[in-house]
C-alpha cells in the first residue's frame, strides 16, 4: 500500500461511521492503539551529515530498516541520534523515498553502489519510480553482461585446465583457444594456411592460362592443371574433414555442435568436394555439380573463426538485421513504383528495352543507385521525365540521406525495444499490483485467524489450567500476544476498518480458492454442521509439543471458516507446510524477523504467512518428522483448504520442535 | 508556535477548476489552495492545533495543491479496500465531504467533515450520515438511495466473501432497514424518524462512539 495512503486511514475509518445506520451486526472492538501519539522528528547522522525527519515519515515502510526496529541497533545514546556509517549522497535518495513514497535512481552514481545502498537498507530496487526504472534496468543490464563477458574472458583464456580432465576436454580447450598449448597453436595456424590456400587455388583455376600446344583458345588453368589442382583441392579436403571430426568428437554436446553456425560452415565447405566424387561423370548432372562448386568459396568464412573482426561484423550485421529489412523493404517500394511508371511509360515505343516491370526493375535500380549503364534508356518524352524523378529521388533516398537513415532506424529500433521494455515492465508491475493486492487480502485473513485463535487460546488457556501443569499454557497466551503485537499499529486499524465492514453487510471476506470451493459445495449441497463436532475434536487432542496445537487450532480455524467437505477426495492425507518468506514486498514487520531466533517455536506474526496444504494419498505420516507435521485426526475426506500463494522468494521452514 | 502561525496564515487563493478532463491534470498542477489560518480552523472544529498539523501534513502530502478532486478520492479510497470496488461509495462520500458542491474537496471541507464524525456529537453524527445517504438532499431517503447507498456497500466487499453474495442481499438489507426506520410507513425516511430509531437502537449508539480515538 502507498505510504502517503497511510495518512488518510483515519479518514476511512472516519467515513465509516455511514457504515453504522445499515449494520445488521455490532461493530468489532477498535484495536488500542499504544504508540505515543505526539509525532516526534528524529535526528539520522550519516557519516557526519545530519538529517532530521519525522519519525511518521520513516514508519510508513515498516518493512525497511529505517521503517523498523532494525534502525534501534544504530542508536547512539551518547548524541541521541542514529549514526549510519554510510555514503550521505546516497542516503539523500533514501531519505527522499520515505518522503515522497517513490524512489529515484541518480544517474550519476554507480549502479552497483547504489544497489548495496537499497540492500543496506532494506528497500527493494522494484520500486523505483517510472521516471528513473528504464534507466536504471538499462545500466543494471549493462553492467551486468561486462561483468558477464570479464569473467568469461578471465575464465576461458588462461585458467589452468582442471586437473583430471579427459583428454577429449583437453582437446575441446586446444580447439577453442588455440593459445593454451603449443601443438593447438600449429594446429591453429597450419588450418589457416590451407584455408587460405583452397581459397587462393578456387580463384587461380579460373584465371585463363596460356593454352597448350595444339590449342587456339585460352583455357582456364583450372583445366590445364586439372591434377595438381585437385591433388590441392584433396589434401585441403582432408585437413577440414580431419579438423571437422576431431571437433565432433572433442565437443562436450555434440547436438549444440552441429547446430552451431562455425559448424554448419565446415560442413557445407567440404561437402562438394565429397559429392563430386560420389557423382559420376555424368553431362546431365555435371551442370549441377558445377553450382556445388560455388559453395567452396564458404571456405572463406572459415577464416571467421581465426579473425575476431569478422565474428563481431557478423554479429552487428545480425543485430542491426531489422533495421537494413525496413530500408530494403522502402527501396524495393520506391523500385516498384518507378519500374511500374516507367514500363507503363515507355509501353508504346517501338524496339523498347522496356519489355515487363521486372525487366524495368534492373532500370530503376541502376538509375536509383546512380550507376546509370546506358543498357536501358527511355525514348519518349514522359520516360525521360519519369526517369530523371527516378534518378533525382534515387539520390535522396540512398546516396544523401543514409546517416539520417541509420540513425533514424537505430532510433526507431530503440524505441521499439522500448516498447517492448515497457510491455514487460508492465507485466512486470502488473503482477507485482497483484502480489500487493493479494497480500492485504492475505494480510487481514491472517489477523482474523489470529483473533479467532487468540479467542481460542484464552479459552484453552483456561480449560487446560485443571488438567495440566501451566507449561502449555501460558506460552501459547504470551505467543498470541506477540503475534498480534508484531504488526503495525496501521495494520491493525486497517484490520479494524474491514473487520467493521464486514460486519455491516454480514458477509465475510474469503480468498479465492475457498470461494470456489463454496461454489462448488453448494452445488453438492452437504451439510456443515460436521465442522462443529471437528472443532471440538481438535480441542481435545492436543498431545504434541507447543507448536503443534496452534497449528492444529489454525487448521480447526479455518475449517470452521471454510467449512466445506470435499466428497470426491477419498481419504486423503493432509500435509501441512508452512512457509514464510524472508524477503517480501507487501509490508512485513522486520522486527519480527529480528526476533525469529528466540521466538523459533511461534512460526506465526508473520503476515504473509502462507500455509499450502497439501493432499497427497499417503497413509498419515509420523509425526517425529518435522517437516511433515500430520493433522492429529486423519479423517477421510479431508477438509481442503489451500491458501498457497505465488511469491517466489525464498522460503524457510519452521521446525515444529 | 507564533512563527507556524504566522506561516500559515495566509490568503486563500483558488480558482475554479475546469470542466475538461484533458485540462483537468494541468489545472490541477496550477490551482493552489491555502487553507485558513490554524487558528481560525481550530475554533470551527474540534481539533486541537497538534491534530490540525498532524492531519494537515498529511492531507499536503498526498494533494499538494491543496484540493482533492473526485478521482484521486476515490483512488484512495480504493487502496483501502483492495478486494472489492469502492468507487460507488467513494463518490457518495466525496459528495458528503463536499457540502459546497464545488467539485473539490479542500482541507477545510476535510477537517470540518472529520471534525463531526469523531469529535462531533451523536445529533450531528447522525444528520452527517443522513446526508450521505440523501444523495438528491430533498430532505428524504427513499427506498432507491437506500439500494444505491446499500449496493455501493455490497460493492466494496467484492466477489469472494462468505457466505457467498446473493444478488438480493443488498434489497433485503434495505428492507431491513426500512422496515426499522421508517415509522410512519410512508415509504421515506425523514431526518426526525431517522435520528429517533438510531437513538432507540442500542447497537448503533455505542458503536459509534467507536471510532473516537482515530486520529
Amino acid at each position: 500500500m502507498a505510504a502517503g495512503v497511510a495518512t488518510w486511514l483515519p479518514f476511512a475509518r472516519a467515513a465509516a461511521v455511514g457504515w453504522l445506520p445499515l449494520a445488521k451486526k455490532t461493530m468489532p472492538k477498535p484495536p488500542v492503539d499504544n504508540s505515543s501519539r505526539s509525532d516526534e522528528i528524529l535526528y539520522v547522522n550519516v557519516s557526519g551529515v545530519r538529517f532530521q525527519t519525522w519519525k511518521n515519515t520513516l514508519d510508513r515502510y515498516p518493512d525497511t530498516l529505517l521503517g523498523s526496529s532494525e534502525k534501534e541497533f544504530f542508536y547512539n545514546e551518547d548524541t541521541q541520534e542514529y549514526f549510519f556509517d554510510r555514503d550521505p549522497e546516497m542516503f539523500r535518495h533514501i531519505l527522499n523515498f520515505y518522503r515522497t513514497g517513490k524512489l529515484h535512481y541518480p544517474r550519476h552514481e554507480c549502479i552497483q553502489a547504489f544497489d548495496e545502498e537499497l540492500a543496506f537498507y532494506g528497500i527493494v530496487p522494484e520500486i523505483i519510480g517510472d521516471c528513473c526504472m528504464e534507466e536504471y534496468r538499462d545500466r543494471k543490464k549493462e553492467n551486468q553482461e561486462r561483468l558477464a563477458e570479464d569473467t568469461e574472458a578471465n575464465e576461458a583464456t588462461d585458467a589452468p585446465l582442471p586437473p583430471h580432465s579427459t583428454s577429449r576436454e583437453r582437446l575441446w580447450r586446444a580447439f577453442e583457444n588455440p593459445h593454451t598449448s603449443t601443438m593447438a597453436l600449429v594446429f591453429y595456424y597450419v588450418t589457416g594456411f590451407f584455408i587460405a590456400v583452397s581459397v587462393i587455388a578456387n580463384v587461380v583455376e579460373t584465371v585463363p592460362c596460356r593454352p597448350p600446344k595444339g590449342r587456339v583458345k585460352d583455357l582456364p588453368c583450372g583445366e590445364k592443371y586439372q591434377l595438381a589442382f585437385f591433388c590441392m583441392d584433396t589434401a585441403c579436403v582432408l585437413i577440414f574433414t580431419f579438423e571437422y571430426l576431431m571437433r565432433l568428437f572433442a565437443a562436450p554436446s555434440r547436438c549444440k555442435f552441429m547446430r552451431s553456425v562455425m559448424s554448419v560452415i565446415d560442413v557445407v565447405a567440404i561437402m562438394p568436394y565429397y559429392i563430386g566424387l560420389v557423382m559420376p561423370e555424368n553431362e546431365d548432372v555435371s551442370g549441377a555439380f558445377v553450382t556445388l562448386r560455388v559453395f567452396r568459396v564458404f571456405r572463406i568464412f572459415k577464416f571467421s573463426r581465426h579473425s575476431q573482426g569478422l565474428r563481431i561484423l557478423g554479429y552487428t550485421l545480425k543485430s542491426c538485421a531489422s533495421e537494413l529489412g525496413f530500408l530494403l523493404f522502402s527501396l524495393t517500394m520506391a523500385i516498384i513504383i518507378f519500374a511500374t511508371v516507367m514500363f507503363y511509360a515507355e509501353k508504346g515505343t517501338k524496339g523498347s528495352t522496356f519489355t515487363s516491370i521486372p525487366a524495368s526493375f534492373w532500370y530503376t535500380i541502376v538509375t536509383m543507385t546512380t550507376l546509370g549503364y546506358g543498357d536501358m534508356v527511355p525514348n519518349t518524352i514522359a520516360g525521360k521525365i519519369f526517369g530523371s524523378i527516378c534518378s533525382l529521388s534515387g539520390v535522396l533516398v540512398i546516396a544523401l540521406p543514409v546517416p539520417v537513415i541509420v540513425s533514424n532506424f537505430s532510433r526507431i529500433y530503440h524505441q521499439n525495444q522500448r516498447a517492448d521494455k515497457m510491455r514487460a515492465q508492465q507485466k512486470v508491475r502488473l503482477a507485482r499490483i497483484r502480489m500487493a493486492k493479494k497480500g492485504t487480502t492475505n494480510a487481514f485473513l491472517q489477523y482474523k485467524e489470529d483473533r479467532a485463535l487468540g479467542v481460542r487460546a484464552t479459552h484453552r488457556g483456561q480449560v487446560l489450567t485443571s488438567e495440566t501443569p501451566n507449561k502449555t499454557k501460558d506460552p501459547d497466551s504470551d505467543n498470541t500476544a506477540l503475534c498480534v503485537k508484531n504488526r503495525s499499529a496501521f495494520e491493525h486499524q486497517h484490520h479494524h476498518l474491514l473487520h467493521c465492514l464486514e460486519k455491516t453487510t454480514n458477509h465475510e471476506f474469503t480468498d479465492e480458492m475457498t470461494y470456489s470451493e463454496l461454489c462448488m459445495t453448494e452445488s453438492v449441497g452437504f451439510r456443515t454442521s460436521r465442522s462443529t463436532s471437528l472443532s471440538s475434536q481438535q480441542g481435545v487432542q492436543n498431545n504434541s509439543t507447543g507448536c503443534c496445537p496452534r497449528r492444529a487450532r489454525r487448521r480447526a480455524a479455518m475449517r470452521l471458516a471454510n467449512s466445506t467437505v470435499s466428497v470426491s477426495r477419498g481419504s486423503v492425507q493432509e500435509l501441512d507446510t508452512l512457509h514464510i518468506k524472508t524477503t517480501s514486498i507487501a509490508s512485513q514487520n522486520r522486527s519480527s524477523l529480528n526476533a525469529q531466533a528466540s521466538d523459533l517455536k511461534l512460526n506465526c506474526g508473520e503476515p504473509d504467512f502462507t500455509a499450502a496444504i497439501i493432499s497427497i494419498p499417503t497413509p498419515p505420516a509420523n509425526s517425529p518428522d518435522e517437516s511433515l507435521p500430520s493433522s492429529p485426526a486423519p479423517i477421510p475426506g479431508i477438509l481442503r483448504n489451500t491458501r498457497a500463494r505465488a511469491f517466489t522468494h525464498e522460503t524457510v521452514k519452521i521446525s515444529s520442535l | 508556535m507564533g512563527a507556524v502561525v504566522g506561516t500559515l496564515t495566509m490568503q486563500t487563493k483558488q480558482r475554479r477548476p475546469s470542466t475538461d478532463k484533458a485540462d483537468d491534470d494541468l489545472e490541477m498542477t496550477m490551482v493552489c489552495h491555502r487553507p485558513e489560518g490554524l487558528d481560525q480552523l481550530e475554533a470551527q472544529t474540534n481539533f486541537s492545533k497538534r491534530e490540525l498539523q498532524v492531519l494537515y501534513r498529511g492531507f499536503k502530502n498526498e494533494c499538494p495543491s491543496g484540493v482533492v478532486n473526485e478521482d484521486t478520492f476515490k483512488q484512495i479510497y480504493s487502496q483501502f479496500f483492495p478486494h472489492g470496488d469502492a468507487s460507488t461509495y467513494a463518490h457518495y462520500l466525496f459528495n458528503a465531504f463536499d457540502s459546497a458542491h464545488t467539485g473539490s474537496i479542500k482541507f477545510e471541507d476535510f477537517v470540518t467533515a472529520l471534525s463531526i464524525l469523531l469529535r462531533g456529537s451523536v445529533q450531528e453524527k447522525l444528520q452527517w450520515t443522513f446526508n450521505l445517504y440523501d444523495i438528491n438532499r430533498d430532505g428524504y431517503i427513499n427506498k432507491e438511495e437506500m439500494t444505491d447507498i446499500v449496493r455501493a456497500i455490497y460493492d466494496m466487499m467484492g466477489k469472494y466473501t462468505y457466505p457467498v453474495l446473493k444478488t438480493d442481499a443488498p434489497k433485503q438489507h434495505v428492507d431491513a432497514f426500512f422496515q426499522k426506520m421508517d415509522k410512519n410507513r410512508d415509504g421515506v425516511v425523514t431526518l426526525d424518524e431517522f435520528i429517533l430509531s438510531c437513538q432507540e437502537d442500542e447497537n448503533i449508539m455505542r458503536s459509534l462512539q467507536l471510532f473516537e480515538n482515530v486520529i
